[in-house]
């Protein structure tokens, strides 16, 4: 979140909305620790990393759902256990949870 | 925006904070901001859960851990509550960054100082001489003293801690002795110390000579310092020394200098 901020700053004082992911747990091997964190505003644009590149693609797609209110603030597993891992899944083999929200606190 | 805009404040000033957020139950997205010595900001919407979980984010907080907790409605912690959670939180602690002290002000202090940055380290460089120790020299580091090790030890050695790192990397006795002096009397988890296998043993004897000669003070030492890796370069010598930090947290069985023998340079 730290390494955020700058960005975050930049994007509200721009008049844009944003959505942060945060790694709440991780199972098995995974490439980030709990806290890391990436930042997505209204436009798509992004801040930060949740892991090794493997489902950033697919934060973007629920940040943005998130932003425009078609699901709300939740938490979102990605890794094996889950059905549409082959899309989005960690090369590593593990399990991550983010918790997606709207920055508005 | 008020809780983001402290929290951002007390990042920024590198101030120990845990934020709490509810990541599944009731008030889904609620939080209380919790920092050492005042009251929580926000809530997650119970008194009684705050106050539980203000107390645990405090736990965490010293402990530098991030990580999800679960409660009964009311913050209740019993089996049954764990099992099947009213309140699932995320806690997310931002201790303040690991030090990093450095003595000596010589080349190999610039690339280790630069590679500390890197792993998120708050560098002091001291050194007794005034016209090495500059911060033209080393602005990489966070500050650069112009000490003798004791008064330093003396005045902030009660801030180091296990996961807080002293390079000593004088090669000067005069330097050396008492610096190695006033890392072991601190709770600091890493003291390594820069020398052939030669001047170590030399040091050895200087260190005697003041009384440091117990086992279980001379084996806190790493020296030579670092990772068997075959490094040549100030910035090669930075990374071994770094790796050998972090094998020693992690426990991992790499081989350092210290429990090898033969030349470190090959």
């Amino acid at each position: 979140m730290k390494d955020l901020l700058d960005d975050i700053d930049r994007w509200h004082a721009a008049g844009l909305r944003v959505a942060v992911a945060r790694v709440v747990d991780i199972e098995g091997s995974g490439p980030r620790d709990p806290g890391a964190a990436m930042a997505v505003n209204e436009h798509g644009e992004v801040a930060g990393s949740v892991s090794g590149g493997c489902v950033e693609g697919a934060v973007v797609g629920e940040a943005l759902a998130v932003l425009a209110g078609e699901a709300p603030a939740r938490i979102v597993s990605f890794g094996y256990s889950d059905d549409d891992a082959f899309a989005v899944g960690l090369t590593c083999g593990g399990t991550i949870r983010l918790f997606i929200e709207p920055l508005e606190w | 925006m008020a809780l983001f805009a402290s929290l951002s404040e007390l990042l920024r000033a590198d101030e120990p904070v845990a934020l709490v957020t509810v990541v599944d139950g009731p008030n889904v997205g609620a939080k209380l901001l919790v920092t050492p010595g005042t009251d929580p900001l926000g809530s997650l919407g119970n008194a009684e859960l705050d106050r539980i979980a203000s107390r645990d984010a405090i736990a965490e907080l010293e402990a530098g851990r991030s990580g999800v907790r679960r409660y009964g409605p009311d913050g209740q912690t019993t089996p049954e509550d764990l099992e099947a959670p009213a309140v699932t939180v995320f806690v997310e602690s931002w201790a303040p960054p690991p030090q990093m002290w450095i003595f000596g002000a010589v080349d190999f202090t610039a690339a280790l100082a630069k590679v500390a940055k890197v792993l998120g380290y708050r560098v002091t460089v001291c050194d007794a001489r005034e016209v090495f120790a500059t911060r033209r020299r080393f602005p990489m580091a966070d500050e650069v003293v112009v000490s003798w090790p004791g008064p330093l030890f003396e005045r902030r050695g009660h801030t180091l801690r296990q996961r807080d790192a002293v390079c000593i990397l004088t090669h000067d006795p005069k330097f050396d002795v008492p610096a190695v002096a006033g890392a072991l009397a601190t709770s600091v988890g890493y003291i390594g110390v820069m020398g052939s296998r030669r001047t170590h043993a030399t040091r050895l004897e200087r260190l005697a000579e003041v009384g440091i000669d117990r086992p279980e003070q001379l084996d806190r030492l790493m020296s030579p310092i670092g990772l068997d890796l075959g490094a040549r370069t100030p910035e090669e010598t930075a990374v071994s020394i770094c790796a050998e930090i972090i094998a020693r947290r992690t426990g991992r069985g790499v081989p350092s200098l210290r429990d090898g023998s033969g030349p470190i340079h090959s």
